[in-house]
C-alpha cells in the first residue's frame, strides 16, 4: 500500500517537473519576442567578448597605463577616436579595458551575494519559524542602511582596494537576494511534489538542491541581472569618489573623476566613459526587465 | 491613527539600533588607534594608554557603542580629528543643506514621476507610453554623477544659466536637485505605470465603470489611490538611493552637505566625523521610512486595521 | 437507435405532439420587452488568434420577469452581460454585429456620454466575486452614494443619506457605512454590491453568478433578498448561473448558452419538464439525484470547445452522445416545440433522425 503510494507520488513529481520545463521554454519564447530584451542580450554578449579579448587587442603595460606626455590631452581624432587623457593614454583603449574591470567586479560581487544571500533565504524560507524570524530581522537591519552608504562605510573602514570594493558590494547585495530567495521558496515549499519528496524520506539537501532550487531560479536570475547593473553603477560611483578602483587601473568612474578636473577645456574626457557605463547598465536593465516579464506573463 | 503611529515607531526602534550598531562595528574596524591619532606620533605610550582609558577605548565594543548612542542622544558625537570642532557642530552646519537638496529633488521627482507613470499607463501601448518608458529606462541606466557632469557641461559651461558649483546662489540648487531627481523619477514612474496597469484590470474598476461614471473619474477616484500603494513602497526605497546619490551629487557640485563632508572625512581619515555622518544618514533613512509607512496608513485602510 | 427518445420515455408522448418545425416564428413583437438582444457577435482579437465569444446570441426579457442564462464556464455568459453594460474591453474585444435593445432603444448606437447615463441607472450589474468587486480604499457608503449622485445629481450629502437607506434595505445597519470593504464578510459585501446595483432603481438588473463565491447558507439568504427586492421594484433580471437550483428558484424563462449561442430556450417548465437539447439534458444528468442516491452521476464528457477554433457543424457535436454525421458538418437550425420553447439541434428534424447513425461511439 505504502509502496504504491510512493510510486504514484513519484510519477506525480516527474509530471510536475515536465510542466515546469514547459513553463521555462515558454518563458524563453516570450523573451525572444521582446526586441528590447534581445538588444540588451546582444550588447551584453558583445561587452563580454570585449572584456575577454581586451588583452589580445591591447597590451596592459604598453597601451593602458604607460604615460606618454607628448600625446597628452589630444581631442578625438583619427588615431585616437575618443582622444587621450592627461597622461597621454588612449581613452578608447582604456574604456575597452575598463569593460573587463566593471564586468569582473559586477559578476564576482554578484556571485558572492547570490550564494550567501540564497543560503540565508533558504534558511529563512525552508526551515521557517525561528530561523526565518532571526534571519529576516537581520536582513531588515541591513536593508535599513542604503546599499551605497553601507558600501562606503565598509570601504572607508577597510581601506580602498579592489578586494575591499568587492567585499563591500557583495555585503550590500546579500539582503535583497535573501528576500527574493525566501519569497520564492515560500511559494513552492508546500507544493505537492515537495511534500511528496519529503514523504518518501528524501534528505533536506536533496529536496533543496533537487526540487526547490530549480523551481525558484526565475526570480533569482532576474534579481541577478538587475543587481549586476547596480553593482556596475556602484563601482563607477565609488571609484568616482576615490573609494573604488585605484589609479592607474582604467575604471570608468575613476576616468570620469579625472575628466571632471578637465571639464572646462576637454569635455570629451567626461563624455565617453559615461556613455560606456550607461550602455552597460542599460543592457543589463533591458535584459532584466525582459526576463522578469517573460517569467511573469501576468505583468505586461 | 495615533495607535498606528506608536506601533510603527516601536517597530522602528530595534531597526535603528541594529542599523547603527552595524555601522558602528564596521567603522570601528578602521585601522589606527584614535588615542594615538589625537596625541600625535611623538606622545609616549603611557600617555596614549592613559587617553585610551579615559576615552573608554579599552571597554568591550558593545559598551563603547552604548556610550556612543547615549552621547548621541545628548547631541555629542565626539571631536573631529581634522577641524578639532565637535562633530555635531560640523554636521549641524551641513545637514540643512543636504535636507534642502533632498527635499527639492523629491519634489521635482514626484511632480514629474506620478503624472508620467499614470498617463503612460492610461495610454498603454501608444507612442507616448513608449516614449516615457524609453526615457525612464535611460534615466535609471544613467549614472547620476555623470548626468550631473553633463548638466554642468550644458547649462553651466555652455549656456551659463546656472553656477557650476557651490550653494551660494539661489539658483545653485537647480542642477544638483535635478540630477539627483532623474533616477528616482524614472523608477517611480515605472512603478506607477505598472501598478496602474495592474489596478485598471481589477474587478472594482469594472464595478466603478458599471456605475456609468466617466472614465476620468474612474481613474481619479478609483484607480489612483490603489495604484499609489505600491508606488509608496517604491518612493520609500528611492529615498535610500536618493540619500546615497546625495553623496555623489554633493561631490560633483561641491555642495556643502553632509555627504561631501563624509567623503572628505574618509579621505582625511577623520573617523569620528565619518561615523557621525553615516549614523545620521542611517537614522534619517529609518525616519523617512517611518514617514512613508504612515502614508501607507493614510492611503490604505487595510494597513490601519492591521495595527489597531 | 434513438437513444434520445428511449432515454426520455417518461415524457415521450408530450414531445411527439409538441415538436413542430417552425423556423420563422417570432412572437416577441407584441410583448413588452426590457431587453432584446439579437444576433450579437463578439470576438476577442489577440496576437495569435481570434476568440469567438458570442456567435449570434439572442436574449429577451419581458418587463418584470427573470431570465436565467445557463451554461458552463467559458460559454460566453459574462461576455453577454458585459455587452449589455457596454463594458467589453476594447481592445481586445470587438462587437462584430447584432443589436441590443434596452427599453426599445438600441444601446449599441449610443455615444459614450449617453451610455454613461444609462449604465448604472437603466441597467446595472451584480458581479460574481464580492471580495474583489468593491474598491478597498473607499468607504462603502461612498461607493453606494457615488452611483446615486452620478445619476440623480443630488449632491454627495443627500446621496450618502440615500445610500444609508439602501444599506438598511439589504440588511446592513447604515451606521456601518463609514467602514471599508475589508471589514465585511463575503455575504455582507455582496449585499453592498446589490445595494449599489439597485440604488438607482434600474429597469434591468444583471446578476453574474451572484452567489457562486458565497457559502451555501448565505446563498439562500442573498437569493431570497434579491427576489424580494426585484419584485418590489418591478425590475427585470438576467440571472447568469450554472446552478440549475438557482434557476428553478428565481427564473421565469431560461436560455441555455453553449459556445456563444442559445441552444435551447423556454419557460422554466419547458426547460425542466420537456428538456430537448442533449446539452441541457447533460446539465441535468450532472446533478445528483436526490431521490435515488445510488444513481451514478453522468457528467458531460470532454471540455467546452476552444472558442478560437469552433467546429464547423454543431458546436456541441464533439461531446454529444447522439451526434450524427450531419451534426459534424451543418449548423443546426432553430426548431420550435411550442410558442415559447425552441431548440437548436439536428435531432429534432425528423429526417435526420431517420437516416443518421450515431457517430460518437
Amino acid at each position: 500500500m505504502n509502496k504504491e503510494n510512493t510510486i504514484q507520488k513519484n510519477s506525480n513529481v516527474s509530471k510536475k517537473k515536465k510542466r515546469k520545463k514547459g513553463e521555462f521554454s515558454q518563458a524563453v519564447k516570450r523573451l525572444s519576442k521582446r526586441k528590447s530584451a534581445i538588444i540588451g542580450f546582444v550588447i551584453i554578449i558583445l561587452l563580454i567578448l570585449l572584456a575577454i579579448f581586451a588583452d589580445v587587442i591591447y597590451d596592459y603595460e604598453e597601451d593602458i597605463i604607460k604615460q606618454n606626455i607628448s600625446e597628452r590631452l589630444i581631442s578625438p581624432c583619427a588615431e585616437h577616436p575618443f582622444g587621450t587623457d592627461e597622461l597621454g593614454r588612449d581613452i578608447l583603449a582604456r574604456i575597452i579595458y575598463g569593460t573587463r574591470i566593471s564586468l569582473f567586479i559586477g559578476i564576482t560581487a554578484n556571485l558572492i551575494s547570490m550564494v550567501i544571500g540564497s543560503i540565508f533565504g533558504i534558511i529563512a524560507g525552508y526551515w521557517g519559524k525561528k530561523s526565518d524570524m532571526i534571519v529576516m530581522r537581520l536582513m531588515d537591519v541591513f536593508l535599513a542602511i542604503p546599499g551605497l552608504l553601507l558600501a562606503i562605510a565598509i570601504v572607508a573602514a577597510l581601506g580602498t582596494s579592489t578586494r575591499n570594493l568587492i567585499i563591500a558590494l557583495s555585503i550590500s547585495g546579500i539582503p535583497p537576494y535573501a528576500r527574493v530567495m525566501r519569497g520564492a521558496i515560500l511559494t513552492v515549499r508546500d507544493v505537492e511534489y515537495i511534500e511528496a519528496a519529503r514523504a518518501i524520506g528524501a534528505r533536506h539537501s536533496t529536496i533543496i538542491l533537487g526540487h526547490i532550487l530549480p523551481n525558484c531560479m526565475a526570480p533569482v536570475i532576474v534579481n541577478a541581472t538587475l543587481y549586476i547593473a547596480a553593482v556596475i553603477a556602484a563601482t563607477a560611483g565609488l571609484s568616482f569618489l576615490g573609494l573604488g578602483i585605484q589609479a592607474p587601473m582604467p575604471e570608468w568612474g575613476a576616468m570620469l573623476s579625472t575628466g571632471r578636473t578637465y571639464i572646462r577645456q576637454y569635455s570629451y574626457m567626461t563624455l565617453f566613459p559615461g556613455v560606456a557605463i550607461m550602455i552597460t547598465i542599460l543592457a543589463f536593465n533591458l535584459l532584466g526587465d525582459g526576463l522578469r516579464d517573460a517569467f511573469d506573463p501576468r505583468q505586461k | 491613527m495615533l495607535k498606528f503611529i506608536i506601533k510603527r515607531l516601536a517597530a522602528m526602534i530595534p531597526i535603528i539600533i541594529g542599523a547603527t550598531l552595524v555601522v558602528y562595528l564596521i567603522i570601528s574596524l578602521t585601522e589606527g588607534d584614535p588615542a594615538r591619532i589625537m596625541l600625535g606620533t611623538e606622545a609616549t605610550d603611557e600617555k596614549v594608554e592613559a587617553l585610551r582609558e579615559e576615552m573608554g577605548l579599552n571597554d568591550p565594543i558593545l559598551v563603547q557603542y552604548a556610550r556612543y548612542m547615549l552621547n548621541l542622544c545628548k547631541g555629542d558625537m565626539g571631536i573631529s580629528y581634522k577641524s578639532r570642532n565637535p562633530v555635531s557642530v560640523e554636521i549641524g552646519a551641513r545637514l540643512p543643506n543636504t535636507i534642502r537638496l533632498a527635499f527639492c529633488s523629491i519634489i521635482i521627482c514626484l511632480v514629474l514621476a506620478l503624472p508620467l507613470g499614470i498617463f503612460a499607463a492610461i495610454k498603454q501601448n501608444t507612442w507616448f507610453d513608449g516614449f516615457c518608458m524609453l526615457i525612464s529606462l535611460i534615466g535609471i541606466s544613467m549614472p547620476i554623477f555623470w548626468l550631473g557632469l553633463l548638466l554642468i557641461l550644458l547649462f553651466s559651461l555652455k549656456l551659463g544659466w546656472f553656477p557650476v558649483s557651490g550653494a551660494e546662489k539661489l539658483s545653485s540648487i537647480v542642477l544638483p536637485a535635478l540630477s539627483m531627481a532623474v533616477r528616482s523619477m524614472a523608477s517611480i514612474a515605472r512603478t506607477t505605470r505598472s501598478s496602474m496597469l495592474e489596478v485598471i484590470r481589477q474587478d472594482y474598476i469594472r464595478t466603478a465603470r458599471s456605475k456609468g461614471i466617466p472614465e476620468r473619474l474612474v481613474i481619479r477616484r478609483h484607480a489612483l489611490k490603489n495604484a499609489l500603494i505600491p508606488t509608496i513602497t517604491m518612493i520609500g526605497l528611492q529615498m535610500g538611493s536618493l540619500m546615497a546619490s546625495s553623496v555623489l551629487i554633493e561631490t560633483v557640485f561641491a555642495w556643502p552637505g553632509i555627504g561631501r563632508l563624509m567623503i572628505q572625512s574618509i579621505m582625511s581619515r577623520d573617523t569620528p566625523t565619518v561615523m557621525g555622518c553615516i549614523i545620521v544618514l542611517a537614522i534619517s533613512f529609518s525616519i523617512i521610512n517611518l514617514v512613508v509607512d504612515l502614508f501607507y496608513g493614510l492611503v490604505d485602510p487595510r494597513m490601519k486595521s492591521m495595527y489597531s | 437507435m434513438m437513444p434520445l427518445i428511449q432515454d426520455k420515455s417518461n415524457n415521450e408522448s408530450s414531445k411527439d405532439e409538441g415538436i413542430k418545425i417552425n423556423m420563422e416564428k417570432n412572437n416577441n413583437k407584441q410583448k413588452d420587452l426590457t431587453l432584446e438582444m439579437k444576433d450579437l457577435v463578439v470576438e476577442y482579437h489577440t496576437d495569435e488568434e481570434i476568440i469567438h465569444a458570442l456567435n449570434g446570441l439572442e436574449l429577451f426579457i419581458e418587463r418584470g420577469k427573470t431570465l436565467g442564462l445557463v451554461g458552463e464556464t467559458g460559454a460566453g455568459k459574462t461576455t453577454a452581460a458585459l455587452s449589455i453594460m457596454q463594458l467589453i474591453a476594447s481592445p481586445p474585444g470587438v462587437i462584430k454585429k447584432g443589436s441590443i435593445f434596452l427599453n426599445k432603444e438600441n444601446i449599441l448606437q449610443k455615444s459614450k456620454a449617453e451610455m454613461g447615463k444609462i449604465r448604472g441607472k437603466d441597467v446595472s450589474m451584480i458581479f460574481q466575486d464580492p471580495m474583489t468587486a468593491l474598491n478597498p480604499v473607499i468607504t462603502i457608503e461612498k461607493q453606494i452614494a457615488e452611483v446615486i449622485n452620478h445619476h440623480s445629481g443630488c449632491g454627495e450629502k443627500k446621496a450618502i443619506l440615500e445610500a444609508g437607506k439602501m444599506m438598511e434595505l439589504v440588511g446592513i445597519p447604515s451606521n456601518r457605512g463609514v467602514e471599508y470593504p475589508h471589514q465585511f464578510s463575503g455575504g455582507m459585501r455582496q449585499r453592498v454590491v446589490i445595494a449599489m446595483a439597485l440604488a438607482c432603481n434600474p429597469k434591468l438588473l444583471i446578476a453574474d453568478e451572484p452567489t457562486t463565491a458565497l457559502d451555501v447558507t448565505i446563498q439562500a439568504q442573498v437569493l431570497e433578498m434579491m427576489k424580494n427586492l426585484k419584485e418590489s421594484y418591478g425590475t427585470s433580471m438576467l440571472m447568469i448561473t450554472h446552478d440549475l437550483g438557482i434557476v428553478a428558484e428565481t427564473c421565469d424563462t431560461v436560455s441555455i448558452i453553449y459556445a456563444g449561442r442559445i441552444v435551447e430556450h423556454g419557460t422554466l417548465e419547458d426547460i425542466f419538464e420537456k428538456t430537448l437539447h442533449p446539452y441541457t439534458e447533460g446539465l441535468f444528468n450532472s446533478l445528483p439525484n436526490m431521490e435515488k442516491r445510488d444513481v451514478p452521476l453522468k457528467p458531460i464528457k470532454g471540455l467546452m470547445s476552444d472558442p478560437a477554433n469552433l467546429p464547423s457543424g454543431c458546436s456541441f457535436c464533439p461531446r454529444c452522445n447522439y451526434a450524427k454525421e450531419i451534426c459534424n458538418t451543418e449548423k443546426p437550425k432553430r426548431i420550435y416545440s411550442n410558442e415559447t420553447h425552441f431548440v437548436e439541434c439536428h435531432l429534432y428534424n425528423g429526417n435526420n433522425i431517420a437516416d443518421g447513425t450515431v457517430i460518437n461511439q
